[in-house]
């Protein structure tokens, strides 16, 4: 029991912050939105596994990746991938002059399923597809780099250079990958129907689940030895080196984790959204998922899902109403989380939560307990 | 390669060799910019881009003012553009400078995102005076048409003039680094900030105007586009990447490195482009510098240092 | 080429070079150090000093030469495996993890849970507490367990890295200046600590203060240019002319 509270949640203030998160997407936003709304709140939450990742990556790792959105990516056509397949059964593409292989196929006089295509006709070999692929790739982008000790900036381009890449090669070969349009038309799951209410409603409680199991598993991670030779590493890596560890293998093992999770994030999305496109592979979403961790505060699990939120709100509310004040907010709020407010709204949050708290408790005529009333969890603590 | 006789394949190597030399010239310039501020102080520009869309938006400012009010000119205009936009980029890196990158200066990644941040900016910017729409200058008719070499090879004149004025630069470049007392104080600043402040030179100073300069020349690059592709407020988003990877790639502190790799780039590229699709060329080159990075992360060109 | 003698010393280095672009920082050198010696290594600025102990540890590799760790071969291994064949070394500045706190900092550096999975399951068990106690005792910081590492005092820092290195309990332990930045109570603190540590392992001692030198030294070794000019017992190197001419001739 104890290895649960506090390995899994943090203490007690890792607890109640879960837990506030929790109820508020659990049981508020169902409450409150209708079910077009809450789709959208199951998008945004979808991208806040990158902003998670980034938090185990780049706050406590110190290592800054500008390509999650490669393995957003990948995880998300994965699950693409099966679900066009199944949308493309010979019976519905009948029109075609090859029926059974995607429209866009069609469209582009491929007459055969590319291979690479075959296994995703799978569901299981998909799922796996998912969790496996996108880490494996990390893996060999991680050998290539922390074996050799690239890290910093080198890092941070290199990787952006590879999701430059990706989103070419998706783009250029819209035959084998239905291009810049993306994936789109997925309609059903297993014969069962994606697109209905029930479904939207489910996937949305899947992906609140999920989440919620990928910030237990980040706290473990985080409350380890291992969480705190990330710290280490970040502050003084000769000095863990010399201490006998072998450094590479602790950044290859969390670039994989990280990478695995935002594909989590990449496959979620697909399915309550419909499609996936290369527009959310490249620099700018990739870039984005760095905002949405800056903002919610680099080292909290929990800030940051916050912060995705915030941003994503704030995005959808402007770019409908200024378009054109939307860059600018978003170029202003980088620069200012950087200088102002480097730990972000949980950075915010456990510098004037004490006072806000104990504002509220004198209003409503209760006690103030002499707690440290730092931040609900917020901020995760290092021990 | 098939369908195509060697005398062919010669002039399409060296056609394409000629219009590599542009963008080479266009890549050259923006590297050398962002390797003077990368190399001699540690900070990557994300906006660096802008800063050339800067300078490619002073020359079609130019372009216009030109036409509309004194139409004799139109000869010259271009030259003082370039001096423009050297002058509109430089002060407007020294200004970022002063607001933004000082503060920064111990944490490299931050720099990164805080750039990034003013790209944005600054794109907002292009697209609110200058439109959503790509522009271009209306160049002098000197530097239209091309050069009939033979009769298979037509070398263009942009191209030509382009490369001059990068040859141009490249010189004052390596002249205000390694010849010139300023250069001496940018590398000893370098290399032991501490012990340059302590003789007497104004750091603070140096690093405004290493970063002004390298966006100055971004400038200059900027007005060099405008003769082979039209303007927009994303045009210098699509060459960052591009520019990053040569001054990776050539080792970031050496000057002959940035221009052997800003060469080969181009040329590979443009060469690749002729035989498979745009876009695949620009997968193929990226990839091909990816691995080659893995194999030697201290580019081609590093001296191995004491360390 | 690595030697294939082996030796009854501790370390071992034999006809060790290592050049950058042409230039020798270190010379051919030859060094043995035995079991149970505090061995004191000084010389002027660039004579090479820190190069060698980046040689011993790994931080650098050798152009040519042999280094033997109880009769192991050092100059192939990586870093992280000589440190697991027990050699300790502090860096010049302290380098310690500022944001974690000193217990913490201890805990990292005990030698168990290295690996990947060994560091997500390591429990925090008895026995690791008590070690870490029983080094926090040596390095007088047993009452600052809690405090952030980075609110030490600049002699405390020197000290923790110390222990962070002790509570791996090395074989040879190497100090890059231990006393630099220290107050006079601190230099005595550490010189008696250094005393205490020396049984039962080598230690190997970068230093300039030549007071400090003489109270822990059992033996000096002086490096001009990547070169030994004298070794022998402390007053013996002191009454070596050639000493004396590279250390006060200029």
């Amino acid at each position: 029991m104890s290895f649960v509270y506090d390995k899994l949640l943090g203490g007690k203030s890792g607890a109640i912050g879960l837990l506030v998160l929790s109820v508020i997407i659990l049981i508020v936003f169902p409450m409150l939105l209708d079910g077009f709304r809450l789709n959208l709140v199951g998008k945004y939450l979808t991208y806040a596994f990158a902003a998670i990742s980034l938090v185990l990556l780049w706050g406590y790792g110190g290592t800054l990746s500008l390509g999650q959105g490669i393995f957003f990516g990948l995880g998300g056509y994965g699950m693409a991938m099966f679900l066009k397949l199944e949308a493309s059964s010979p019976e519905n593409t009948a029109i075609q002059s090859t029926p059974g292989i995607p429209d866009f196929m069609d469209w582009n006089q491929i007459t055969a399923l590319p291979w690479f295509w075959e296994p995703f006709s799978s569901f299981g070999f998909t799922l796996l597809a998912i969790l496996v692929l996108p880490a494996l790739f990390a893996y060999f982008i991680g050998v290539a780099m922390f074996k050799r000790r690239v890290g910093g900036v080198y890092f941070a381009i290199i990787t952006q250079v590879i999701a430059v890449i990706l989103t070419v090669l998706i783009v250029g070969q819209q035959g084998y990958t239905g291009g810049i349009n993306g994936i789109t038309d997925l309609r059903t799951l297993n014969g069962w129907d994606i697109t209905s209410d029930s479904a939207k409603y489910l996937f949305y409680y899947i992906n609140c689940g999920l989440l919620i199991g990928v910030i237990l598993l980040s706290r473990f991670i985080l409350t380890s030895k291992f969480g705190r030779l990330l710290l280490a590493i970040r502050d003084k890596e000769d000095r863990v080196r010399f201490s006998g560890y072998d450094v590479a293998n602790f950044k290859i093992f969390i670039f994989c984790f990280a990478a695995f999770v935002s594909a989590l994030g990449g496959a979620m999305f697909t399915l309550q959204v419909g499609f996936m496109s290369p527009s959310f592979v490249g620099i700018v979403p990739s870039i984005e998922m760095v905002i949405f961790a800056a903002v919610g505060g680099r080292m909290s699990l929990i800030g940051v899902v916050y912060g995705t939120l915030l941003i994503n709100f704030g995005k959808t509310t402007f770019s409908e109403s200024f378009p054109e004040l939307w860059l600018f907010l978003m170029g202003g709020t980088f620069i200012a989380v950087v200088m102002f407010f480097p730990n972000g709204l949980a950075g915010l949050w456990s510098q004037y939560s004490p006072d806000i708290i104990k504002k509220i408790r004198s209003t409503f005529g209760m006690a103030n307990p002499e707690l440290p009333l730092s931040s609900p969890g917020l901020k995760e603590t290092n021990s | 390669m098939g369908g195509y006789s060697y005398g062919e394949l010669g002039a399409i190597f060296a056609m394409q060799g000629f219009s590599g030399i542009s963008l080479f010239s266009v890549l050259l310039l923006m590297a050398l910019g962002l390797a003077i501020i990368f190399g001699q102080m540690g900070v990557i520009n994300m906006a660096h881009g802008e800063f050339m869309a800067v300078g490619a938006y002073t020359t079609y400012l130019m372009s216009s003012l030109t036409e509309s009010f004194f139409p004799a000119f139109l000869p010259y205009y271009f030259i003082l553009s370039i001096a423009l936009a050297f002058i509109v980029a430089g002060a407007m890196g020294y200004l970022a400078e002063y607001v933004l990158i000082r503060h920064l200066y111990s944490r490299p990644l931050d720099t990164l995102l805080a750039t990034w941040g003013l790209s944005l900016i600054m794109q907002q910017s292009f697209r609110s005076i200058f439109g959503a729409r790509e522009v271009s200058p209306t160049l002098p008719e000197w530097l239209l048409g091309a050069y009939p070499a033979t009769d298979m090879i037509d070398i263009p004149i942009n191209g030509l003039f382009v490369l001059g004025l990068t040859i141009v630069v490249t010189l004052g470049v390596f002249y205000l680094m390694f010849k010139s007392s300023w250069g001496l104080r940018v590398r000893a600043t370098t290399q032991n900030r501490v012990m340059s402040g302590a003789v007497g030179i104004n750091t603070k100073k140096i690093d405004r105007f290493t970063f002004a300069l390298g966006c100055g020349i971004a400038g200059i690059a900027g007005a060099a586009f405008t003769t082979i592709a039209s303007t927009g407020p994303t045009t210098g988003t699509l060459y960052i990447v591009d520019t990053f990877m040569v001054v990776v790639f050539g080792g970031a502190a050496s000057l002959f490195g940035t221009i052997a790799s800003a060469f080969s780039i181009a040329q590979a590229q443009s060469i690749l482009e002729f035989f498979i699709s745009g876009s695949m060329a620009k997968v193929f080159t990226l990839l091909v510098l990816v691995l080659i990075l893995m194999f030697k992360p201290e580019g081609l060109f590093a001296s191995k240092v004491r360390r | 080429m690595p030697s294939m003698t082996n030796t009854d010393f501790s370390l071992s280095i034999e006809d060790l070079t290592v050049s950058f672009d042409g230039f020798k920082a270190v010379d051919n050198l030859n060094l043995y150090i035995d079991k149970n010696e505090l061995h004191v290594v000084i010389g002027p600025n660039g004579a090479g000093k820190t190069t060698v102990l980046d040689l011993i540890c790994g931080k650098t590799k050798s152009t040519s030469g042999s280094i033997k760790f109880l009769n192991q071969e050092l100059t192939t291994l990586s870093e992280h495996e000589i440190v697991r064949r027990g050699v300790g070394r502090k860096f010049q500045t302290p380098s310690i993890y500022e944001n974690l706190s000193v217990f913490e900092n201890l805990e990292v550096s005990y030698p168990e849970g290295r690996g990947v999975f060994g560091s997500l399951f390591f429990k925090r068990s008895e026995k690791v507490i008590s070690k870490i106690n029983e080094i926090a005792k040596l390095i007088m910081l047993d009452g600052e367990m809690e405090t952030e590492a980075a609110l030490l005092s600049h002699g405390q820092k020197q000290w923790l890295e110390i222990g962070m290195l002790l509570i791996q309990d090395p074989q040879l332990l190497m100090l890059d200046e231990p006393v630099a930045g220290m107050s006079v109570k601190e230099r005595e603190q550490t010189a008696e600590l250094l005393n205490s540590i020396s049984k039962g392992r080598s230690v190997l001692v970068i230093e300039h203060d030549m007071e400090f030198v003489e109270r822990i030294a059992h033996k000096v070794t002086v490096l001009h240019q990547g070169k030994i000019l004298a070794a022998g017992k402390m007053d013996e190197v002191q009454k070596d002319p050639k000493v004396i001419e590279v250390y006060l001739g200029h």
